[in-house]
């Protein structure tokens, strides 16, 4: 069963052990921080896979870019997989060209973003990770 | 899909280097303006981790100021020896990398490879400000594994001297607060030594009087009651207080005999006593009170509103309002205290002289206040009981004196009294 959490502004919701977080228009700014924060939070809690919707986010900018640079390098460290999805154009292709994509995956929506990590989210962890 | 385009890659950059302009203007609190700094050079770059340090000039440190992707090995201060602080200035602001043949990069990642290693530092960045060490900036690799390109350099160090002067910027007021709070500290200091001298120099006119001991600072006291009453700032109430405690300092050059006389003083004995206001004010005028007015009250406390006072004859608004709050003060006490020739008049008797002279020697408004601060005290509507301290408990008899400072209040209030300048 889903849970819908909006903590501190940041959407988020739980499917068992996924995760998804909503972008919204907050990355662009300082404030934006409290994202990663959530993604964060979220791995630390043990979750294996995460998603990042973006479909509210018309722009990102440097501070944006850094902030997810963080969520990536989160990720990297817990072993968990992270897909972005609903990215518009123009944004895929500043993640290509700043490396992003060299490190996430990328979903044409949260459906198959979902998709795609449930069936990591439930194939068992190697050992060693 | 199709990878940015270099125009999309410049128009990316210069928003990176335009908003971090802004953050360095705008944002007052300096470790968010670093924390954001440090977010826009990674990235406009895509920079995996990176950490910005302020150089500390008296410990030779590095302090990390903000970090990404470093994990706690910035948590420690970096220190800097002086051969590597000389070395970083002589490149300025440039980036270093391992591979650099240049000496002092050489050197500053051998001196410290273990933690550089530890953080994946590609490149390093001194910070120099006019000639000045005030930080530096330690960055990753790039999130596309690419090496970093001469362009990624240019707009590295681009950004880099932005960052530079924001520390400058924080330095400098840092250097200033510090001062500024030097500086208030010693004028504290000073005020501290100005207000002992001050009662030291009251201690002294009173010594000279063996009949009114205590005088001085008795009419400090009531002065500050009365401005304070009166709505006075707590700048200005000091003020008075010491105006109260310095108003007789011109005894101090009278003759000992005629201030001690046991008696009434003839003609010539109380013209030399009446030379005192002027002489007061001087000794006093040569002296930069951190207050206004002292010298003037000194020289004005003995004139009344009618203009029968002295040195000058002045009358009504002519007299310093401070000169007339020491001037009731000087009085009150005087009737309130034994002398030589006279003893201490009943309390009631004293407000009977306020109704009398009210608008002849003493100004209403100034009367108005100080029986109003006395009925409160009287009343017990206040805990600071400071003139029924001075005055003794037993001196007052509260439930004799309240409707006679009542009745005089009100009729002050209603302007029964007016001053009589010029009518005398």
């Amino acid at each position: 069963m889903a849970d819908l959490a909006t903590g501190s502004t940041v959407h988020s919701r739980s499917v068992g052990d996924l995760a998804v977080v909503y972008a919204g228009d907050y990355l662009n700014k300082l404030s934006g921080e409290r994202i990663e924060r959530e993604c964060r939070r979220k791995l630390e809690a043990g979750c294996r896979a995460l998603i990042i919707n973006f479909r509210e986010t018309e722009l990102v900018n440097s501070i944006g870019i850094s902030i997810l640079l963080g969520v990536i390098d989160a990720a990297e460290n817990t072993g968990a997989r992270l897909i972005f999805s609903d990215v518009n154009t123009q944004t895929v292709q500043l993640f290509e060209m700043l490396g992003l994509t060299r490190h996430v995956a990328l979903a044409a929506d949260e459906q198959e973003a979902l998709a795609t990590l449930t069936e990591f989210a439930s194939t068992p962890k190697a050992a060693g990770h | 899909m199709e990878q940015g385009t270099p125009l999309q890659k410049l128009l990316h950059t210069f928003a990176a280097l335009a908003d971090l302009g802004q953050e360095i203007a705008d944002t007052s609190d300096f470790q968010e303006k670093m924390r954001a700094a440090l977010h826009l050079l990674q990235g406009s770059l895509g920079l995996m981790r990176g950490a910005l340090a302020e150089f500390d000039d008296e410990k030779g440190t590095l302090s990390f100021v903000a970090a990404r992707g470093m994990g706690t090995q910035t948590s420690a201060d970096l220190p800097l020896s002086a051969e590597e602080v000389s070395g970083l200035l002589a490149r300025g602001i440039s980036c270093l990398s391992k591979e650099d043949e240049n000496s002092a990069a050489f050197d500053f990642f051998r001196t410290h490879q273990e933690l550089l290693d530890a953080l994946r530092v590609e490149l390093v960045v001194p910070l120099v400000v006019r000639d000045n060490l005030v930080g530096m900036i330690l960055l990753g690799p790039k999130a596309t594994g690419e090496e970093f390109s001469a362009e990624d350099r240019e707009v590295i160090c681009a950004m880099a001297r932005h960052i530079g002067v924001g520390i400058q910027e924080h330095r400098s007021f840092e250097e200033l607060k510090r001062r500024a709070e030097e500086n208030r500290q010693l004028y504290e200091e000073m005020r501290v030594i100005y207000r002992d001298t001050v009662r030291a120099f009251a201690a002294a006119i009173d010594c000279k009087d063996k009949y009114t001991q205590g005088h001085s600072e008795r009419v400090g006291k009531y002065s500050e009651v009365i401005a304070r009453e009166m709505g006075w700032s707590d700048e200005e109430i000091e003020g008075i207080a010491v105006a109260g405690y310095l108003h007789d300092i011109g005894k101090l050059v009278v003759e000992r005999d005629i201030i001690n006389a046991p008696y009434r003083i003839d003609a010539k004995q109380s013209s030399e006593l009446n030379r005192h206001p002027s002489v007061g004010y001087e000794i006093l005028s040569p002296i930069s009170h951190p207050y206004a007015d002292i010298p003037l009250t000194a020289r004005y406390h003995h004139e009344r509103i009618d203009g029968r006072g002295y040195p000058e004859g002045l009358t009504g608004e002519q007299i310093p309002l401070g000169a007339k709050i020491v001037s009731l003060a000087d009085s009150f006490d005087a009737m309130t205290t034994d002398r030589p020739y006279k003893k201490r008049r009943g309390l009631e008797e004293v407000v009977e002289d306020f109704r009398r002279n009210t608008g002849k020697q003493f100004a209403p408004e100034v009367v108005a206040s100080f029986c109003r601060a006395l009925l409160k005290e009287v009343l017990g509507e206040t805990t600071n009981r400071r003139i029924i301290k001075l005055l003794g408990k037993d001196y007052v008899q509260s439930e004799r004196i309240a409707p006679l400072l009542r009745a005089l209040i009100d009729d002050l209030e209603s302007g029964v009294f007016s001053a009589t300048a010029g009518n005398a």
